[in-house]
């Protein structure tokens, strides 16, 4: 249950708790919104425009980046959220979600476009496949130990990025480092997965770090 | 901000979290590279890559085994979306084929012959993570008991008829909330019955939903068809034949990929309903003589 300071720690300075969406047309949406209502978070799922012009904030969750993003497409949502990212909008995109806030795409399917919102150059599907998914033990900056346990399916990771874009986790593979979680000013990506952990550190730091930021 | 190497692969988080990632989702039976990119442009999730989609098995009868890896690998190369195939059910050396051809999920699947009347695959050895079908709740468990990561559940593949997806969908649910409404005391005699692990039935009578996630499979045709599913509970959808034994597998696999998100908003389901040609002839479950259901099958 919540509690009384839960519910006043995430008012904004308007008095007004922060109004967070979850982008529900594909993926891991509910676990998602789980994960920020553990945190007190005044959060619901959205999709339709109505509903996504009403969010002060947004959660893109993992799922399957080219299904996302032709729903968003399809039904004239792919400006919406664009527009509203460029204009600060708190943002924080997981996996797929991080593939939607890259400003570019590596390896696009074919037509496969994003929102946008971070300087940099995403691989999908840049460990491999499947077989290849997997756990590991991440130190992220401004989260504090124990290290984060994270879970990598099928993920992306960032391939180039502008000096502008904050790196906050790295994994080596082959002897290279390759940035698995990034901050540009209001908008957050991690290409692992922290919604299906009982670990909501990352969207704590979100919350509190980024969205109360406005 | 330092990494370390110690990577596990195959953990049970790893392989459930994969079909977390499929939820809200259409899964789509392709039998070559073209209908591969058809159904990638279209917004499936991921594709299933068989030989032949289950009207067809069923027209032609004959034993129905795993794909040619020749057939599989293309359609790995021309998609980016995950790539899934099926194996006999038992058939674990089917099994261990494909993962080493880097499947991403395993379908233990009715629609092809069994190969093993008495066992399943035993799927905790494997990295790859499985999908099996059910009828109900006792099947479900012990499928997970077994090591599936995912649950379908079972409709009459093949047919365009949804008539045995709505028994079978509504029947796991319907056991998940008898469940939940039990005295702790009285989920041992539950386990007895639905003769699955105690430890999973007193999971899910806690929780309220199965420990993996749930799509539905078998017979659907129509974006009515795929909301009906949603609305009914399951996480996703798989749609074998019924697209691309269709008069227009473009448009209505598009259309059915919007239902399934926008599964309680009858407007939307009216405008992707309509123009969208042929559905396929379909078969109705009745008229199929029980030895030759597939549902009936596994057990």
């Amino acid at each position: 249950m919540l509690t009384f300071q839960f519910l006043i720690a995430w008012q904004n300075a308007a008095g007004n708790s922060l109004k967070v969406g979850v982008l529900a047309l594909q993926g891991d949406f509910r676990e998602h919104l789980a994960s920020l209502e553990a945190c007190g978070a005044d959060a619901s799922l959205v999709r339709t425009y109505e509903e996504i012009s009403g969010v002060e904030a947004l959660v893109i969750p993992g799922g399957e980046s080219t299904t996302i993003y032709k729903l968003a497409k399809n039904f004239d949502l792919l400006e919406l959220i664009r527009e509203k990212i460029k204009g600060g909008m708190p943002t924080y995109g997981s996996c797929a979600g991080m593939i939607l806030v890259a400003d570019k795409i590596l390896d696009p399917a074919s037509g496969q476009e994003t929102f946008g919102g971070i300087e940099m150059t995403v691989r999908r599907n840049a460990f491999g496949r499947q077989v290849d998914s997997f756990e590991v033990d991440l130190d992220i900056k401004g989260i504090e130990a124990p290290t984060v346990s994270a879970v990598f399916i099928r993920a992306p990771w960032v391939d180039s990025l502008s000096p502008r874009v904050e790196v906050l986790a790295s994994v080596e593979i082959d002897g290279e480092l390759h940035p698995v979680a990034v901050r540009q000013g209001s908008v957050l990506a991690t290409s692992f997965h922290p919604e299906i952990t009982s670990d909501n550190r990352i969207h704590k730091f979100f919350l509190e770090e980024i969205a109360k930021a406005i | 901000m330092t990494q370390d190497n110690t990577k596990t692969t195959g953990t049970g988080r790893v392989k459930r979290g994969m079909a977390e990632m499929l939820k809200g989702g259409v899964i789509m039976d392709v039998v070559n590279v073209e209908q591969a990119k058809i159904a990638e442009d279209a917004g499936a999730v991921a594709v299933m890559a068989l030989e032949r989609v289950p009207a067809d098995i069923r027209a032609q009868g004959g034993v129905a085994r795993m794909s040619d890896p020749d057939m599989i690998e293309k359609i790995q190369a021309a998609v980016s979306i995950p790539v899934m195939a099926k194996v006999r059910i038992g058939h674990f050396v089917e099994a261990q084929i494909l993962e080493s051809l880097g499947v991403d999920y395993i379908d233990e699947s009715e629609v092809l012959t069994p190969a093993d009347f008495e066992n399943h695959i035993s799927k905790w050895d494997f990295t790859v993570p499985f999908v099996c079908g059910a009828t109900n709740l006792g099947e479900a468990l012990r499928r997970i008991n077994e090591g599936a990561a995912m649950i379908r559940s079972k409709g009459e593949a093949g047919t365009g008829d949804v008539s045995n997806a709505t028994t079978h969908m509504r029947k796991i649910s319907q056991e998940i909330r008898r469940l939940t409404s039990m005295r702790e005391d009285e989920l041992y005699v539950a386990a007895k019955e639905l003769q699955a692990p105690y430890e999973l039935v007193k999971e899910v009578a806690q929780t309220g939903k199965l420990p993996v996630v749930l799509f539905t499979a078998g017979g659907i045709a129509t974006p009515a068809d795929a909301a009906m599913m949603m609305q009914l509970g399951a996480d996703g959808v798989f749609v074998g034949s019924g697209i691309f034994k269709s008069g227009n597998p473009a448009a209505r696999a598009a259309a059915c990929v919007k239902a399934v998100t926008y599964y309680t908003d009858a407007k939307v389901l009216a405008d992707v309903s309509r123009g969208l040609g042929e559905a396929m002839v379909g078969i109705n479950v009745a008229d199929i003589p029980v030895p030759h259901r597939l549902a009936e099958r596994g057990w």
